[in-house]
């Protein structure tokens, strides 16, 4: 069998399953049998990297139309039923009968088939398209614009895929997530190196995995002694490793994105630390002593010319609060105690200078820690880490360690007004819904959210926004304005994008209230209060902060 | 000339001949085309349905009077000329054609193209307006074949009971579930163990002389994890903790045309999707709209926006049958 169609099997194999133990299984499967350069591109696309896409959907879109004689409306139409492109376009394009597979490996078909469209010319692009519709079944045709579009949707997450590899490999995970991170490219040799008992030539670069905190559900009474935890502020910013090794700086963020070249400020001074450092911390701009809001680091991110002016307007600022290598040595099995003690004397206790240690907050009891949490919000925070003093450092998300105690969320009660069908796993649901709130008589519309509804709730939603539709815009549904949601949001501010002067940060549905009636939800002016209350409560923060456009980083803000 | 056939509170009606059909409430004179429970609501007084399906109307709306009609036997009702035309859709569904003053109307019910072993084929009906079914109106409801199909099901079941578990196909309990049955018969030397629910039906079908596997009730097998490499049949809703408790490693397959999108096959947490469906596929519209000659096509069920744009923009006259009938839901009991 061609090792294109080994992999469809794999995607098969993935897609058909809900149990997780059978997709880990399939994976492992697939890494045992596959060739280096299979394995490599496998792990590209399973873990979720991208490469800039060849063709656009909506040029893809258009060639299909005249491939098929359906009328644009019509693919269009289908694509808001199924959800997904490349399985629309592979039931609606595939004139293949299964007899001409192609016989290629997944590498060879990636590399001779797809990269090379990267540089064609737009009539070759369609020419290499129109011969895979026609000799193409559906299931080759799905998995060959689903290699196009880049992001497999299969319902395995990346660790899961590191897992299931790794099992293959007979690695533990940990292994395989490290040899994964950096820059890598997917060649036969990084595949062979994948699976290299000794990874010899690693990469002088590469950031630990990250650990990574989970919520804390209970009281943190529950939890044990006060002195057995660090606390510390949760800082809003991004979550980052500065990596000194063989006399170069290395700067990651958690998404591994790679931000050396966009911080200089912490670059340069980072390089007179010892040669084999690594220090797990969170970016954040500064100015006068004062912690400044997301929204400014972001403006910073968005920038693509770090002029002297905007170093010296939005400096930044390390706050470390790990410690996983010294000396070249990997530190992540000894206790935090261990680590935060030789930082301390690493960094100094100076409030100073863009290296700084992240301070820990002072409480005796766990009493005196939720009255400083509750001032969360006017010190510009988003709450306080609590971390074992014994506790190694991990990888991923394991629970009981590491806590986030994050404060309430602002809220609103906002009344549902648009609805368009989610993607995915949620295709042909009515799932990703618009909120407005009351400007006098008018509903101005001031978050979108996703999450927050239960399956039964979500169904129940899907049936009602059906009947109770008043018009259509292509795929949104304008419903009648009945039902009032409460929403959780984590930050207000000022926004010339959006109609109602204001935009929220991580809106989420909190409960549906059944109980209210629509003319009931909040109206705008008290929203325009609390956004002067926040602005109040935290007067370093700018009136006008809003990111230049919107950035690849909008999704860094929570990534504790 | 006003519509021979029109949309009310109660349904579709004709009011030269003074009867409904397929009425949503009950009504002195219904025609009805199936015995699904959208299609036959209990409460009319008189039923007029195909001779073939009588008795699984019967079954369904105990008490019922239910006049029988052989197929293409016309009827007259106030002047106008009823008869009845298999759909292909499930035993004993029909088509009803309607004509009066040199008007010929033709209600398709639900319908489909394919073979099903255990109902006629759907017959082409000239006439000048056709209302059609629209459950599945866009192009990317393509069939695969029943063969194709089936030739899935059939190695999965094979599959699951090699390593000792139940392939439990969840289905609609009349009409799918029998087609099933029929289609799984040369393949299967145990009975396939049926919930039920399933197993009146079954006994109606080979009353009427279908051959379907030999079945047996779960419920006479011992009550937990006792059932073990045998193929297990059942509606979406028995599929629940305490009744699958019985099952050994129990794997779900859902078998319906919604299955032919990743997205719903996903959402609904199966271990598989055969699309097997009761109903036309796009081309299957396209085609029995083109041979039956009509110059007027109205959708009716299901998301008919698209194929009435889609006529309109071929020449032809195309509308939406209005009206969405009160508590019906799309996933209840349709044969998709």
């Amino acid at each position: 069998m061609s090792g294109f169609r080994r992999f469809g099997d794999l995607y098969r194999a993935l897609d058909e399953t809900t149990s997780t133990n059978e997709k880990r299984d399939a994976l492992a499967a697939y890494a045992t049998d596959a060739s280096d350069a299979d394995l490599a591109w496998a792990v590209f696309v399973l873990t979720g990297r991208r490469m800039r896409r060849p063709v656009s959907g909506n040029v893809m879109r258009d060639w299909a139309s005249q491939h098929t004689g359906l009328p644009a409306w019509l693919i269009e139409a289908s694509y808001h039923a199924v959800g997904d492109l490349s399985e629309t376009l592979a039931i609606l394009c595939s004139r293949g009968q299964g007899n001409a597979p192609p016989d290629l490996s997944l590498a060879e078909f990636m590399e001779q088939e797809v990269l090379p469209l990267g540089a064609a010319e737009p009539d070759e692009q369609r020419q290499v398209l129109q011969r895979w519709w026609d000799t193409l079944d559906e299931r080759d045709c799905f998995l060959a614009h689903k290699l196009v579009g880049g992001a497999l949707r299969v319902g395995v997450s990346a660790t899961l895929a590191v897992r299931g590899f790794a099992k293959g490999l007979g690695y533990a995970p940990s292994v395989v997530e490290h040899r994964l991170m950096g820059t890598w490219e997917p060649t036969a040799a990084f595949g062979a190196r994948l699976r290299a008992a000794d990874d010899g030539a690693a990469d002088r670069s590469r950031p630990y995995p990250f650990y990574l905190a989970s919520p804390l559900g209970d009281s943190p009474e529950s939890s044990g002694e006060r002195d057995e935890w660090l606390a510390e502020w949760k800082w809003d910013g991004i979550r980052a490793q500065l990596i000194v090794r063989g006399g170069e700086v290395f700067l990651w963020s958690r998404g591994e994105e790679r931000l050396t070249e966009r911080f200089p400020d912490l670059v340069v001074p980072a390089g007179h630390l010892p040669d084999g450092t690594v220090l797990d911390g969170e970016i954040v701009i500064k100015r006068d002593g004062v912690v400044q809001p997301f929204a400014v680091l972001q403006t910073r991110i968005g920038r693509t010319n770090l002029s002297a002016k905007v170093l010296r307007d939005s400096p930044a600022v390390f706050l470390a609060f790990d410690l996983i290598e010294w000396g070249g040595e990997d530190w992540r099995e000894r206790s935090l105690r261990e680590r935060r003690e030789v930082l301390a004397q690493l960094l100094g206790a100076s409030g100073t200078g863009p290296l700084q240690l992240s301070q820990a907050v002072v409480a005796p009891d766990w009493a005196a820690l939720a009255g400083l949490r509750a001032q969360s919000r006017s010190l510009g925070v988003e709450g306080i880490m609590l971390k074992r003093w014994s506790s190694p450092y991990r990888s991923g998300r394991p629970r009981g360690d590491w806590w986030k105690w994050k404060i309430e969320p602002f809220t609103m009660d906002a009344v549902l007004v648009y609805a368009q069908a989610g993607s995915g796993k949620r295709a042909s649901l009515y799932t990703d819904y618009t909120f407005a709130v009351w400007d006098g008589d008018t509903l101005v519309p001031v978050a979108k959210a996703y999450s927050g509804l239960d399956d039964e709730e979500i169904a129940r939603l899907d049936r009602w926004i059906r009947a109770h539709t008043k018009e259509r815009f292509g795929p949104v549904r304008v419903v009648e304005p009945v039902h009032v949601f409460e929403l959780g949001f984590e930050a207000i501010q000022r926004s010339s994008r959006h109609k109602a002067g204001i935009a929220v940060r991580f809106p989420r549905i909190l409960r549906w209230r059944t109980d209210k009636p629509a003319r009931e939800a909040d109206t705008l002016p008290a929203l325009h209060r609390l956004l002067e209350q926040a602005a109040a409560a935290h007067p370093a923060q700018p009136a006008q902060a809003e990111p230049e456009a919107p950035s690849l980083f909008d999704d860094l803000g929570d990534d504790a | 000339m006003a519509d021979l056939l029109t949309m009310t509170d109660a349904g579709l009606y004709c009011e030269a001949g003074d009867f409904h059909i397929d009425p949503w409430r009950p009504v002195p004179r219904a025609v009805t085309t199936h015995a699904h429970s959208d299609h036959a609501r209990a409460g009319s007084e008189l039923y007029i349905a195909a001779a073939e399906g009588v008795s699984l109307l019967q079954h369904r709306l105990p008490g019922a009077r239910v006049e029988g009609l052989e197929w293409g036997e016309t009827r007259t009702i106030h002047g106008v000329r009823v008869s009845l035309h298999p759909s292909g859709h499930i035993r004993g569904a029909a088509q009803v054609r309607v004509e009066h003053g040199g008007e010929v109307w033709v209600a398709s019910g639900d319908y489909k193209r394919e073979a099903d072993p255990t109902c006629r084929p759907f017959e082409v009906v000239r006439c000048h307006t056709f209302i059609t079914e629209a459950t599945f109106a866009l192009p990317v409801y393509r069939w695969a074949g029943p063969d194709a199909v089936m030739a899935d099901v059939v190695s999965w079941c094979q599959a699951t009971m090699a390593s000792d578990g139940c392939a439990v196909l969840l289905t609609y309990t009349l009409g799918k579930a029998q087609r099933l049955l029929a289609e799984l018969a040369p393949h299967l030397e145990a009975p396939v163990l049926v919930h039920g629910a399933v197993e009146p039906l079954n006994a109606l079908y080979r009353a009427a002389g279908v051959t379907l596997a030999s079945t047996q009730l779960v419920r006479d097998t011992p009550v937990r994890g006792g059932v073990r490499g045998a193929v297990v049949l059942a509606p979406p809703s028995a599929a629940v903790p305490a009744w699958l408790r019985r099952l050994h490693e129990p794997q779900m397959a859902f078998v319906s045309g919604w299955m032919r999108l990743r997205g719903t096959r996903r959402r609904r947490s199966m271990d598989r999707g055969f699309a097997l469906s009761d109903h036309a596929d796009w081309p299957g519209l396209l085609q029995t709209i083109r041979e039956t000659g009509a110059q007027r096509v109205l959708a009716t069920h299901g998301d008919s926006a698209a194929l009435v744009r889609f006529l309109a923009e071929t020449g032809l006259e195309a509308a939406a049958l209005g009206a969405v009938m009160p508590g019906a839901s799309d996933a209840d009991e349709d044969g998709a």
